[in-house]
C-alpha cells in the first residue's frame, strides 16, 4: 500500500477526509437521523404478487391497532397532481411513465408499495403493517429475461430520438467476420445486481405548510428531487427543499425518485405531520432499482498476428413494463479497440419487475465485461499474450467519432500496472500456474469510461475573518466531494484549505448536476473552480483601484497571490492580504456565484478515462473456490484531486468489480416474480475476507482540454473491467471460461 | 413485529414455571435469530422469557474426564476456552466457520442448534412453507434450491440445519443434556436434530417445554487429527453450501477410527456410522477418502438448483479428511 502512495508523490497531497471525524464520531446527520418534533413513522405495504389488480383491501384492523394515525393506499391518497388519470387496463405498459404511487388498483411488480401503515413509533408502524390484508386478482406475469428473449427489442424511446446513441451501429463492414483468420464468439451473462449500499434508502418528508415540503432524503440528485417532487405536486420550485448532506454510499440507487418517497410524501400530507420511512433491506431489492440483467453476444475477427478485423456486440437486457431504462452496455465497444468493422445491437426485453437504474459503471461495467473476456478468449485462440494482443490493438484515436482523444494514457497504464504486477511472470498456457494444491491465475482488463460534464454553479463567499465558504448542492454518496472541492478551492484562491469550508446537500444552494456518471469533479469541480477564480479576479480589482490599497494602481500581471496575500512578484513585501482589502472598502463579505458548462471542446475532441486492471486468483483444484490474492489497477483521470480519496475511491470499485465476479447475484423464482434472496444471508456482498491487497496507481495525465480543473473523473471506471480480470484470471488458473457471472464454486468443479 | 410480553428468569425452574403458564411463549437467549425472524413475522410470540441470566454460563470438566459448556456460554467464549481450544479443536473451528465475531459474541451454546432453517422461502411469508405453516406445500422443492438438502430430505421439506457448531458436535458425539417439567434427561446428539418427515416444523427432539441446561463433550476429542471444511459462496460470513467436520484417530498411516458429519446437505448434521465404520483399519488416503465419501452420499438426491452439492460434499469430504490426516495444507 505504501508504495502507491510513494509513487505518487508528485500529483498532488492527500488531505484527510473534511467531514471524516464527523463521519467516525458519529456527528454527521444522515437522512433518517433529523429530529424533527412530532415525527411519525411509515411502513410500507408491498404487493406479493408481480402482475394483477388489487380486488380489495382491508385495513380496517390495521386502523384499530394502538397509536395507528393512517393506512394510505389507492383507496384514500391524498393524491399526486401531476399523475393524471390513469390509463385503460389494455395499455398499461406506459414507456416512461415512473410508478404512480397509490393511484390505482394496477400491481406491475412483486414487492410494488400497495399501501403505507403511519404510527407514532416504528414498531407499531410495523406490526399494523402485518394486519393490513390485500386481495388481488392475479395475472400471469414474466420475469424471465431467457425465457422472453424473443421479445426484445429496440427500445420504443430510443425508436423516437433519432439522436439516440443505442440505435443499431455498423462501421466499415461487418460481415468481415465471417471471412476473418481467427474467431471466436461467445455469450455472455450477467445477473440482476442490486446496489445495497450500506445506508438503505431513508427519508423525512414535511409538509411545513399545505404548499411548503421539506424532504430530508438519501438521494444523489438533490435539485432533480426538488424539481421532480415540485412538479409532482404542481408547487412552485421554491416551495420545496431537499436536504441530502450525508449519504451512506449509493452506487446509482439514489438517482431518481423512487415509490418509497412518494408514499412517504403522501403519508405525512394525510397525517400532517412529519413522517419518517426507512427501507428495511429486504425491500431494497424491490424498491430503488438495479443493475438489469444482461444476456450478451461477442464475436471478434482478426488476423493471425492478432489484428482486429470485426467486432459484433449484442447485448439484451430487462427493464420494466412501465419504463425503459437503457445504458451504455455496447458504446466502449466502439472505441476501445482500433477495429474497422464494427457492429453492436441493443435490445430491452420489458418483465413484470420494477425498474432497473444506473448502477456504479452503468452499462460500461456490463459491455466491458464481455468484451474484455472475448478479447481474452480471442488471445487463447492466438496465443498471443493478452495484454500484448491489446496493445497491438490500441485505439490512437476515437474510431467511431473520429476525434483525436483529449489525452489517453492506456498504454500507460499497462506498462505500470503490468510493471508493478510483475505480468512479466506470467506463462501463456492454462493451468500452467501453480502455488502449492491451489491453480494460480494471473488475468486483466482494459477499463475506460467516458468523460461527462453537466453545468453547474457554484458560490464563493469571502468572509471578514479570512474563510471562504463555497457552495454547490451537489452531493457525496462517498467519494469525498467536500474534500475535493475544498482543495479545488484552496489551490484556485491559495489560501488554506483549513480557511474552506464547502457546503453541499442542500437544494437551497447554487445548482449542481446530481452526483452521477463520474462528473461532480468535471462539472462542480468546475464551478468552484471558476467561482474561486472569479472571486480571486475581484480581490486583484480592488487590490489594484483602492486608493489605499498598498497595491494601488500597480498592474495585475506584476502580481502574484500566496497564503491569501497579493503582492508584487518582484518585492513581495509590497503586498495586501485579502482580509485587508474587505476592510479597506468596507465590505463585510465579497461573494461570487458563477457557472461553468461544457463548450466547443467537446466537438473537437473524444474525452474519455482509461485504465487497466491486473488480478491474480488461486483456485482449489477440488473444490473450485476461487480467492482473488492481489490488484493492481492504474488508471489515467486526469488530475487526481486528492490521491487519498482517489486511490479509495479505486479500491472501492475493485471490491464491487470482485463482488460482480464471484458473489454478487440476485435470484428470482420465476413462479412468483419475487427475488428469493433479497436479504444480506443470500446477497453476496463482499466481505474483508474476499478482499485482498489492492494496490490503486494513477498516471500523471494533464488533459487541458476536458474541463477547467483537468479532472475526467474516477468513480465508474475504477470498477469498469474488473470482473472481466477476474474471469480471465479464473480461466488462466483453471482452463474454464465460466460465461456467466458470478463464478461461485460449482461452477467450477 | 407485534407486541409482546417480557419476563427475566434468574432461575431454571423459574423459566419452567414461567412457561408452564403461558406455553405459547418463546425462551430467548442470545436472540440472534429469534429477533430476525420476529422482524419479518415469521415468529410472533406475544410472550418472550428471557433466560440469558440462568446460572448456565460456565464451562467445566466432567467427571467422566470431558468437557460441560454451559447452554448460556457464549459461542465466542466457548470457542475461544483453553480446554475446548486444546482438547476439542474441531469444536473451535466449526464455531469460528459460522456467523460473525459480533453474533458469535451474543449467541449462545444452547441456541445455537436451535436456529431454524435459512430456506428463503421459510423467512418469505408471501410463498407456502411447511416448516412455517404446516401443510400450506413447500416452495423450494420446485423452486429456487441451490442451498438444499440433497440427502434426508421428505416431499414437504428439503430445508437444511445451518449450524456449523452442530456438525461439529456431532461428529464429537456430544450430549444435550435438557430440563423439563419431567425432570432431566440426555439427548445424544446425533439424535439431536430430526428429519423433515412429514412434520418439517418440528426441528429437534428437544420438547417445547424443556429448555437446554449444557451440552456435554466426551473424553475424546480427536485434538491431534481434526478438520473443519466449510465451503461456502464468499470466504467468511456465509452459510455453508457444504460443510464437513473430520476427525481421525491414526496409528501411523492407518485409520482406528473416524469421524465424519456433514452441515448443508441435510435437515440435520449428517452422519453415517457405517461409513466410519469403512475407514477403520484402512490407510488414510486419497482412494479410501473417496470410497467413504461414495458411502456418504449413498442415495443423495439434487432438486435442480442444488444438484452439484453431491460432488461438491463427495470433493469436500476428501478434502476434509485429508486436511485431518495433515496431507493438505489448511486454505
Amino acid at each position: 500500500m505504501e508504495k502507491a502512495f510513494f509513487d505518487q508523490d508528485n500529483i498532488n497531497d492527500s488531505l484527510d477526509r473534511v467531514d471524516g471525524r464527523l463521519k467516525v464520531t458519529g456527528k454527521a446527520t444522515y437522512a433518517a437521523e433529523y429530529q424533527l418534533p412530532n415525527i411519525a413513522h411509515a411502513v410500507l405495504v408491498t404487493s406479493t404478487i408481480a402482475k394483477g389488480l388489487i380486488t380489495a383491501l382491508d385495513s380496517k384492523q390495521a386502523e384499530r391497532a394502538p397509536g395507528i394515525l393512517a393506512v394510505i393506499s389507492h383507496v384514500n391518497s391524498p393524491g399526486v397532481p401531476a399523475y393524471g388519470s390513469s390509463p385503460a387496463m389494455p395499455e398499461r405498459a406506459t414507456l416512461g411513465t415512473p410508478l404512480r404511487v397509490f393511484h390505482d388498483n394496477l400491481v406491475y411488480f412483486s414487492g410494488q408499495p400497495v399501501a403505507v401503515v403511519v404510527a407514532d413509533t416504528l414498531q407499531r408502524a410495523k406490526y399494523a403493517a402485518s394486519l393490513v390484508k390485500v386481495q388481488y386478482e392475479k395475472e400471469p406475469h414474466q420475469t424471465d429475461l431467457e425465457a422472453n428473449i424473443s421479445r426484445a427489442a429496440l427500445p420504443a424511446n430510443v425508436q423516437r430520438d433519432k439522436n439516440s446513441r443505442y440505435h443499431d451501429y455498423d462501421r466499415g463492414n461487418p460481415e468481415a467476420l465471417n471471412t476473418a483468420a481467427v474467431k471466436i464468439e461467445a455469450t455472455y451473462k450477467i445477473p440482476t445486481e442490486h446496489h445495497n449500499p450500506l445506508e438503505p434508502h431513508a427519508l423525512i418528508a414535511h409538509w411545513e405548510a399545505p404548499d411548503k415540503l421539506t424532504l430530508y432524503d438519501k438521494t444523489q440528485v438533490i435539485k432533480g428531487t426538488q424539481g421532480n417532487l415540485a412538479r409532482a405536486f404542481k408547487l412552485p420550485i421554491e416551495n420545496v427543499k431537499v436536504q441530502a448532506k450525508f449519504i451512506g454510499g449509493a452506487f446509482g440507487s439514489g438517482i431518481r425518485v423512487w415509490p418509497h418517497v412518494m408514499a412517504a410524501t403522501l403519508a405525512a400530507k394525510k397525517v400532517q405531520r412529519p413522517v419518517k420511512l426507512a427501507l428495511p433491506r429486504e425491500l431494497m431489492f424491490n424498491s430503488v432499482g438495479s443493475r438489469p440483467e444482461t444476456i450478451q453476444k461477442l464475436s471478434i475477427g482478426a488476423t493471425k498476428d492478432g489484428r482486429l478485423t470485426a467486432i459484433t456486440h449484442e447485448a439484451i437486457a430487462h427493464t420494466s413494463t412501465y419504463e425503459e431504462h437503457t445504458e451504455r452496455t455496447v458504446l466502449a465497444t466502439r472505441v476501445l479497440y482500433a477495429c474497422p468493422n464494427v457492429r453492436t445491437r441493443y435490445r430491452l426485453v420489458n418483465l413484470d419487475v420494477n425498474t432497473p437504474t444506473w448502477m456504479r459503471g452503468p452499462g460500461e461495467v456490463t459491455g466491458v465485461y464481455a468484451l474484455e473476456s472475448a478479447i481474452d478468449e480471442l488471445a487463447y485462440a492466438l496465443r498471443i499474450d493478452p495484454l500484448e494482443l491489446r496493445l497491438r490493438n490500441h485505439a490512437d484515436s476515437d474510431p467511431e467519432k473520429n476525434l483525436p482523444w483529449s489525452s489517453k494514457s492506456l498504454k500507460e497504464c499497462y506498462a505500470k500496472g503490468a510493471e508493478h504486477f510483475g505480468w512479466h511472470k506470467r506463462t501463456l498456457e492454462p493451468r500452467s500456474m501453480r502455488q502449492g494444491q491451489f491453480l494460480v491465475g494471473y488475468g486483466m482488463a482494459s477499463s475506460m469510461f467516458g468523460v461527462h460534464r453537466n453545468n453547474a454553479k457554484a458560490r464563493a463567499v469571502l468572509q471578514a475573518d479570512g474563510k471562504v465558504i463555497v457552495q454547490s448542492a451537489t452531493s457525496d454518496i462517498g467519494p469525498g466531494t467536500g474534500t475535493a472541492m475544498t482543495q479545488i478551492a484552496a489551490d484556485t484562491l491559495n489560501i488554506s484549505p483549513a480557511l474552506i469550508r464547502f457546503d453541499l446537500g442542500e437544494s437551497t444552494l447554487p445548482d449542481a448536476p446530481g452526483q452521477t456518471g463520474s462528473t461532480t469533479v468535471s462539472s462542480v469541480g468546475s464551478a468552484v473552480k471558476v467561482a474561486c477564480e472569479a472571486l480571486k479576479q475581484k480581490l486583484l480589482q480592488l487590490a489594484v483601484t483602492s486608493p489605499h490599497s498598498t497595491l494601488y494602481n500597480a498592474n495585475p500581471a506584476d502580481l502574484s497571490v500566496a497564503d491569501g496575500r497579493i503582492f508584487k512578484t518582484q518585492n513581495p513585501a509590497v503586498s495586501i492580504t485579502y482580509t485587508e482589502i474587505l476592510k479597506q472598502n468596507n465590505l463585510p463579505q465579497l461573494e461570487v456565484t458563477e457557472e461553468s458548462k461544457p463548450g466547443a471542446e467537446w466537438q473537437k475532441y473524444s474525452m474519455s478515462a482509461f485504465g487497466a486492471h491486473f488480478v491474480e486468483v488461486h483456485v482449489n483444484p477440488i473444490t473450485g473456490e476461487v480467492r482473488v490474492k492481489r490488484v493492481v489497477t492504474c488508471a489515467g483521470v486526469g488530475k487526481v484531486i486528492n490521491l487519498k480519496t482517489a486511490r479509495s475511491q479505486s479500491i472501492g470499485g475493485i471490491v464491487g468489480g470482485i463482488g460482480m465476479a464471484l458473489t454478487e447475484e440476485s435470484v428470482m423464482d420465476h413462479r412468483f416474480g419475487r427475488y428469493v434472496t433479497a436479504d444480506f444471508a443470500n446477497y453476496h456482498v463482499p466481505v474483508h475476507a474476499d478482499v485482498p491487497q489492492i494496490d490503486a496507481f494513477f498516471i500523471d495525465e494533464h488533459d487541458p482540454h476536458v474541463n477547467p480543473v483537468g479532472a475526467k473523473g474516477l468513480g465508474e471506471i475504477a470498477i469498469v473491467g474488473v470482473s472481466a480480470a477476474i474471469a480471465n484470471a479464473v480461466f488462466h488458473a483453471t482452463g474454464k471460461r465460466i460465461r456467466n457471472l458470478p463464478i461461485t464454486p460449482d461452477k467450477l468443479i | 413485529m407485534n407486541s409482546f410480553t417480557y419476563f427475566r428468569a434468574h432461575e431454571v425452574a423459574a423459566a419452567l414455571t414461567e412457561k408452564a403458564t403461558a406455553p405459547q411463549a418463546k425462551f430467548i437467549a442470545g436472540g440472534t435469530n429469534l429477533t430476525d425472524l420476529m422482524k419479518v413475522n415469521v415468529e410472533q410470540p406475544h410472550h418472550l422469557i428471557d433466560i440469558r441470566r440462568l446460572p448456565l454460563n460456565k464451562i467445566e470438566e466432567t467427571e467422566e474426564n470431558g468437557l460441560r459448556l454451559g447452554a448460556l456460554v457464549t459461542n465466542a467464549d466457548t470457542a475461544y476456552h483453553p480446554l475446548v481450544e486444546s482438547r476439542y479443536p474441531l469444536l473451535a473451528k466449526a464455531i469460528l466457520a459460522g456467523a460473525s465475531a459480533q453474533l458469535r459474541n451474543m449467541a449462545t451454546n444452547g441456541g445455537n442448534p436451535l436456529q431454524r432453517t435459512r430456506c428463503y422461502y421459510f423467512y418469505d411469508t408471501a410463498t407456502a412453507c411447511n416448516k412455517r405453516e404446516p401443510g400450506s406445500g413447500c416452495s423450494a422443492l420446485n423452486g429456487y434450491n441451490r442451498i438444499h438438502a440433497i440427502l434426508g430430505t421428505s416431499e414437504h421439506c428439503i430445508a437444511v440445519h445451518p449450524s456449523d457448531m452442530a456438525v461439529a458436535l456431532t461428529a464429537l458425539d456430544a450430549k444435550v443434556n435438557v430440563t423439563g417439567p419431567q425432570g432431566e434427561r440426555v439427548i445424544p446428539f446425533p439424535e439431536f436434530h430430526r428429519l423433515p418427515g412429514d412434520t418439517p416444523n418440528i426441528d429437534t427432539n428437544l420438547s417445547p417445554d424443556e429448555i437446554i441446561t449444557a451440552i456435554d463433550l466426551p473424553t475424546k476429542g480427536f485434538a491431534e487429527n481434526n478438520a473443519y471444511l466449510k465451503l461456502r459462496d464468499r470466504t467468511s460470513y456465509a452459510f455453508a453450501l457444504v460443510s464437513v467436520a473430520a476427525a481421525l484417530e491414526l496409528e501411523g498411516n492407518i485409520i482406528k477410527e473416524a469421524r465424519i458429519a456433514l452441515g448443508g446437505v441435510a435437515h440435520k448434521p449428517w452422519r453415517k456410522p457405517e461409513a466410519e465404520a469403512q475407514l477403520v483399519g484402512k490407510e488414510a488416503n486419497p482412494e479410501n477418502f473417496a470410497q467413504v465419501a461414495e458411502t456418504l452420499l449413498a442415495g443423495a438426491q439434487g432438486f435442480g438448483h442444488n444438484n452439484f452439492k453431491i460432488e461438491l460434499a463427495k470433493r469436500a469430504i476428501v478434502r476434509a479428511l485429508l486436511q485431518a490426516a495433515k496431507m493438505e495444507e489448511i486454505s
